[in-house]
């Protein structure tokens, strides 16, 4: 059941380059937005508004290596995520923005091959635990990074705060039944 | 086989007898710091559904990035943050007026110590590796979970080693260091590793310095960065830290993925500049050409301590700032700014033309206290030159040192800060 959620499809809104930072992502003078769905409004708002007009639910952003270096803002993952981006595919990811994005419930996926393997409006099919992402519009496989156990835990509790809130909610269970 | 620093922090904090790199361990947090983000952190904490923080004394919240308030905004989110903070019990608070940057109140108040894992929602949380911390950041979430558990998992990171030897050329400082090293080996350069600073360049420097090399460790990547727990350290921090102070050092035979030499003497002839729009875009002075300086900004958690606005106060003294360039300073913290004030050196920036804002953040993150306008160069003492970091998306902001920036300041130019105190040319607003 998990292992069929961590199966995606969708098709690429955008390739971007490499070093996408997260002021490119969320501007800094929007950080004190602190209600994450509305952080959606200002995503990619300095460097490709477009991006972010033409977004619908599901599809998947490529980019190339070091993407969302920069801030700990959580905000960048945030506005991807709110915004309806289903999963960013990279050749690889700022340490920081990879955590933030897992603990959101948004995939992030490492694939260093995807960038030069497709275009804007491809449909892509991505296996998260396999490590596999099929170029469903040009025939062509590229490899994945398959997700950590971790990782992968994370992702299919839908992030960290819904993860923490079952541990927690069991914990209080078992150690005081009669409040249930 | 001996450990790195950050694998014998690990080890220990994971109750293991040693790790070694990709290894995955949950860590005991010694510390979680948060500035404003607080309040996202709040949230996330408040949907969790746990009533307590997990150790209340552990938690350290610091106001810097819109001090005092902006917007009636940010006013709701600072009084929201107090209010947690008082409900829970949280000791350790620096609101407006009692601080300054995080990075520069956490090791000042003494909350830092070699050994400790430190993590702060804040990217340039990698300074505290200055004072032998595992120090990192990490999104608001994620401290949410810190401040549920006091725990956090971590992948161990391979360490680079960065050997530093010979004599630094005058006017050349730690900024133009680790902007050279940034420029060779790229802004993804040290991503998920450790990196350790070493050798006899950097054993004679002070914490100031230290603190702008594992400060800027974060543009290349670093998980975290370290200077050497040393003599000069301990004296550091002995009046600032209650207790024994653990002296910590990597094994005489640990392994480093890769160890880079670089002699001061040799390599950095000139100061160094990060161009637009990158970190990692790296040129010596002379390679820029010429560049019209519009703001001229000192400040930030890497450059705004007090050795900062010493020199730029020796390069401003007698001069005036040019005519066409807006000269901003913003001391680190309070007690940077009552040394400052003291020593006299407030006294010469203001006389020179420069206006001082309130200990923070500043314009570093583009919200407030000096935005820049569409075709306005700037250059900054801070961190980060990505488009539109301190204003329009359409304005250039040069990383350099706080010598190069105060030169620049007064010759309306980029500038080498010997041309201008050389030429000794006192600008006269002309009529």
């Amino acid at each position: 059941m998990a292992g069929e959620s961590l199966k995606l499809r969708g098709r690429v809104r955008a390739v971007l380059g490499a070093n996408i930072d997260t002021d490119i992502i969320y501007p800094g003078r929007y950080l004190n937005i602190t209600d994450r769905e509305k952080t959606a409004e200002h995503l990619f708002e300095l460097s490709y508004p477009d991006v972010r007009a033409a977004i619908q639910a599901g599809e998947f952003i490529v980019a190339g290596a070091n993407f969302g270096c920069g801030s700990s803002r959580e905000q960048a993952a945030a506005a991807l995520k709110f915004a309806g981006i289903g999963a960013v595919v990279a050749a690889s990811f700022a340490r920081i923005f990879f955590r933030n994005a897992i603990n959101l419930g948004l995939p992030a996926v490492v694939a260093p091959d995807m960038a030069a393997n497709c275009a804007a409006g491809d449909e892509l099919e991505i296996d998260l635990v396999a490590g596999a992402i099929r170029n469903l519009t040009t025939g062509i496989t590229v490899q994945a990074a398959p997700l950590d156990p971790r990782a992968a835990e994370l992702l299919a509790a839908g992030g960290l705060i819904p993860y923490l809130k079952h541990k927690y909610l069991q914990e209080a269970n078992a150690t005081c039944p009669s409040t249930v | 086989m001996g450990m790195t620093l950050a694998e014998k922090i690990l080890a220990r904090a994971s109750g293991r007898e040693r790790v070694s790199p990709d290894q995955i361990v949950i860590a005991r947090v010694d510390l979680a710091m948060s500035h404003e983000n607080a309040d996202l952190v709040r949230k996330s904490f408040l949907e969790i559904g746990v009533e307590r923080v997990w150790d209340p004394s552990k938690i350290v919240i610091i106001f810097d990035h819109r001090v005092p308030a902006e917007s009636e905004k940010t006013a709701t989110t600072h009084r929201a943050v107090r209010e947690f903070v008082a409900a829970q019990g949280i000791p350790h608070f620096y609101d407006v007026g009692r601080g300054g940057v995080c990075h520069q109140v956490l090791p000042e108040e003494g909350h830092v110590r070699p050994g400790m894992v430190l993590v702060g929602t804040d990217s340039h949380t990698t300074t505290h590796g200055a004072f032998g911390a595992f120090a990192t950041g990490i999104g608001a979430t994620e401290m949410a979970g810190v401040w549920t558990e006091g725990t956090l998992w971590f992948k161990v990171p391979s360490s680079l080693r960065i050997e530093v030897e010979g004599e630094f050329p005058p006017w050349i400082s730690a900024k133009d260091l680790i902007l050279h090293i940034i420029g060779k080996l790229g802004a993804a350069g040290a991503d998920y590793r450790a990196v350790e600073f070493n050798g006899p360049a950097i054993r004679w420097m002070s914490v100031a310095s230290r603190m702008v090399l594992t400060n800027l460790a974060m543009e290349m990547g670093a998980k975290v960065a370290f200077t050497p727990v040393d003599e000069v350290l301990l004296s550091f921090l002995r009046p600032r830290v209650q207790g024994e102070l653990e002296v910590i050092a990597p094994d005489p035979d640990a392994v480093y993925e890769r160890t880079i030499g670089i002699d001061a003497g040799a390599d950095l002839k000139e100061p160094c500049i990060a161009c637009p729009h990158a970190v990692d875009n790296v040129k010596p002075l002379s390679a820029v050409g010429e560049v019209p300086i519009h703001q001229a900004v000192i400040g930030s958690c890497t450059n705004g301590r007090i050795e900062d606005l010493e020199v730029a106060a020796r390069v401003v003294a007698g001069r005036r700032v040019h005519p066409r360039t807006r000269l901003i300073v913003s001391p680190a913290s309070q007690r940077v700014y009552r040394e400052a004030l003291q020593l006299g050196y407030l006294e010469t920036l203001v006389a020179a033309g420069a206006m001082v804002n309130p200990p923070g953040c500043g314009p570093c993150v583009g919200v407030h206290q000096g935005i820049l306008a569409a075709g306005e160069n700037c250059v900054s003492s801070t961190n980060r030159n990505f488009i539109g970091r301190m204003g329009s998306k359409d304005s250039f902001v040069y990383l350099a040192s706080p010598a190069v920036v105060a030169a620049s300041a007064i010759a309306g130019r980029l500038a080498h800060p010997e041309a201008v105190v050389k030429e000794g040319r006192v600008w006269q607003a002309k009529a």
